[in-house]
């Protein structure tokens, strides 16, 4: 026979806890309370290092300069000054372009979204805005600069993303053993400062450098090419071996999540290698090739060693306006307008960036 | 090669380094048969599959399938398909575009595409998924879409890969029962690797019971559970109490075993390695064996030992009887007829154990 257990006599009253204990139960109750209790010190730190300046900045960015001291009344005066440096009307003018170009977005669900317009578009849209965007810079400085340093940066993700992903490829499904080894390899460069990669770079491509003198002595070439260094082109290069590690980690890591069944699953359902690479493995890396795109865009398009050591006067880049802002022009409110300018513009770039590989997987799938 | 084999395996052998995981391995495959590949984990069956699908090439020997010699084909052009172990359903696609994912080639119109797909999730009874991502489906839904992708591209053999290993019991064995009747209306060709021999038996018109990249026979399974042809196969294929014995004698087509302990046990003559003489292994399943608590009037095996433990399963308890001078009890299944709530008794006292020739598998000494 099977003993009827008799109920448990409920407590009589609270019980009280003490302060030390409440606080326990609550800390192991709540996973956010733990999460940010983890957290708390590097947020502390980064509020300090990162918000304050960058607070201090936007403050700045609506005073102004005057002599060796700041108006400190408020205006947007630095703001129009950096659209405004030179040609007015040109500049404004192009206004009109812009926000059409920047307008076609809101268009397009009135459109039935078909694939192939839809294909059109997200490669049609950027192209256009492109254009526009050119256009509309041509003739003020600053947002020119801007707009070439944003160019540059492309480049420079475009390059890097599509020479670190056959590495990380690599590495993610050929490498069998030692994987760990080949990731250290990657860091190498990284290990002597970023200046000295920058000087050697310089010594490759210069007048009388590795590169020219080689294909002289060769007798591959009569006069040593002018445009290796001092250029834009030199710029991009520098820049992508520099960021190379950022890009190829990322994806690496991507492609390494990625399970391989469903790689032979594709191949069993009749993908062949090319089918199967922009049908699967594309798509499911997606995650870190947006993340290799951000890592290297974003601090490349501030960088301004880089563009004054190599660039010479076609490869100048915003991050030189800036820092000669904060130095020698001693223009504090105008550096401070323009870098939020810069800020605000990538940040809507990324959007931007977001918003079509979203849209571009989707018409893959 | 027979006309009526669609796949075809000759002799074939696939080393990894020093390990042989596909050993010699010769096999025919008929036409709209269910096929079990069943073996311990490392027996070489999933290796042998994936041969078959191309992702593997075999060292040795050849492949052929509906005739054709797979020596140079590729895995994404064989008329094969596979569904997963783990299912590989693709992350980024909903349920549409995974069963679609095959379609590719085939150069469809939207709207054939939309029917084929329609078809086959009324088919897996999953109409209303189409929409779904892939990680909003639990492991039998899943299941199913590995099913459906695989045979919207009407293979002439369907491969499966422990498919149900990962489901809990109750779904399994709803799935068995599933896929099995699935089989039969597609009429496709299944080649099943299990290592569940349940499953295989439930499941299958054939089964190849593998052992060390072997295939130690070949069988329906009732052949293979009543007319196992060595004490691996048996001991692999449901539980059996085995007893090494000596023939004394042979007289109409029965055998009277010299079994030690156990005393001089009638068996049924099942081949030529029975012979006056020869060594044997007594083998009998737990669930022919009666066990009575006097001793039973009857002209069948009778053995006496002592009951060890028993085990108890709801439907039927596990009785171990302790006999003097075996190493191993025996093993007995009781099915718990009646509604008793004591438990089987006390243990430590005496139990007989009776069962028929008929009950008993000769099996070559080894």
């Amino acid at each position: 026979m099977a003993e009827r257990v008799a109920p448990v006599p409920a407590p009589v009253g609270k019980v009280r806890l003490g302060l030390t204990t409440r606080l326990r139960a609550v800390t192991l109750r709540s996973e956010p309370i733990r999460g940010y209790a983890l957290l708390s010190p590097t947020l502390g730190l980064m509020i300090l290092a990162l918000a304050l300046p960058i607070g201090l900045l936007i403050t700045f960015s609506f005073w102004t300069q005057v002599y060796l001291d700041f108006d400190r009344s408020f205006t947007f005066g630095r703001y129009i000054k950096f659209f405004t440096n030179t040609e007015y009307s040109k500049f404004f003018e192009s206004w009109y372009w812009i926000s059409l170009a920047l307008a076609i977005p809101l268009f397009v669900p009135a459109f039935p979204w078909k694939r192939r317009l839809g294909a059109l578009l997200i490669v049609g849209y950027p192209a256009i805005a492109f254009y526009l965007i050119g256009l509309s810079v041509e003739k003020a400085i600053y947002p020119m600069l801007l707009w070439k340093s944003i160019k540059i940066s492309g480049a420079v993700t475009l390059a890097t993303v599509v020479l670190a992903y056959p590495m990380a490829y690599f590495i993610a499904f050929h490498v069998k053993k030692n994987k760990l080894i080949w990731l250290i390899l990657i860091t190498v460069p990284f290990w002597t400062s970023y200046l000295l990669r920058v000087f050697a770079w310089k010594i490759i491509l210069g007048y009388n450098g590795v590169f020219n003198s080689g294909l002289m002595s060769l007798g591959l070439i009569e006069e040593p090419f002018m445009f290796l260094l001092y250029s834009q082109f030199a710029v991009v290069l520098t820049l992508a071996h520099a960021w190379a590690a950022f890009a190829i980690l990322p994806i690496y890591v991507s492609l390494e999540k990625i399970d391989r069944s469903l790689l032979e699953a594709a191949t069993d359902l009749g993908d062949g290698p090319v089918a199967r690479f922009l049908r699967v493995t594309l798509p499911l890396s997606m995650p870190g090739v947006i993340a290799a795109s951000l890592l290297v865009f974003i601090p490349t398009v501030g960088d301004y060693v880089t563009p004054n050591l190599v660039g010479g006067t076609t490869g100048i880049m915003i991050g030189n306006i800036i820092q000669s802002m904060f130095g020698k022009a001693n223009n504090w409110p105008l550096g401070g307008a323009s870098s939020v300018i810069s800020m605000i513009a990538i940040t809507a770039l990324i959007c931007a960036f977001l918003w079509l590989t979203k849209r571009m997987k989707r018409q893959i799938a | 090669m027979s006309e009526r084999s669609i796949i075809s395996i000759s002799n074939v052998s696939k080393y990894f380094g020093p390990v042989r995981a596909v050993d010699g391995l010769s096999l025919e495959i008929q036409r709209g048969e269910f096929f079990s590949l069943l073996g311990p984990s490392g027996c070489g069956k999933t290796t042998l599959l994936r041969m078959l699908a191309g992702f593997e090439w075999p060292t040795k020997g050849e492949i052929f399938i509906d005739g054709q010699p797979m020596a140079a084909v590729p895995p994404h052009q064989r008329p094969v398909n596979m569904v997963f172990q783990n299912y590989a359903i693709f992350p980024h696609l909903n349920v549409r575009q995974n069963i679609a994912y095959g379609l590719r080639k085939a150069k469809l119109t939207q709207a054939e595409t939309a029917r084929k797909v329609n078809e086959t999730l009324d088919m897996i009874k999953l109409s209303g998924y189409g929409l779904r991502a892939a990680d909003e489906l639990s492991g039998g839904e899943r299941q199913r879409v590995a099913l459906a992708r695989a045979l919207i591209k009407q293979p002439k053999v369907l491969l499966l890969d422990e498919p149900l290993g990962a489901l809990d019991k109750k779904l399994r064995e709803e799935m068995q029962l599933e896929l099995r009747a699935l089989q039969k209306t597609v009429g496709i060709t299944f080649v099943f690797v299990t290592h569940d021999q349940e499953e295989a038996l439930t499941m299958s018109d054939r089964v190849a019971v593998m052992s060390a990249g072997k295939v130690l026979q070949i069988d329906s399974p009732t052949q293979l559970y009543e007319a196992p042809v060595n004490q691996e196969v048996a001991g692999f294929i449901g539980n059996m109490n085995f007893f090494d014995g000596l023939v004394r004698a042979i007289k109409d087509g029965r055998a009277t075993v010299d079994v030690g302990p156990l005393g001089e046990i009638h068996a049924l003559v099942n081949g030529p390695h029975v012979s006056v003489g020869a060594a044997v292994t007594v083998a009998v399943r737990p669930e022919k064996i009666t066990s009575f608590s006097a001793p039973p009037n009857t002209e069948a095996n009778v053995v006496q030992g002592v009951l060890d433990k028993t085990a108890y399963f709801g439907d039927r308890s596990h009785l171990y009887i302790r006999i003097e001078g075996l190493e191993k009890p025996i093993a007995v299944v009781a099915h718990n007829v009646a509604r008793e709530l004591e438990g089987s008794g006390d243990l430590n006292r005496p139990v007989w154990l009776s069962w028929p020739a008929e009950a008993v598998v000769l099996l070559p000494s080894e």
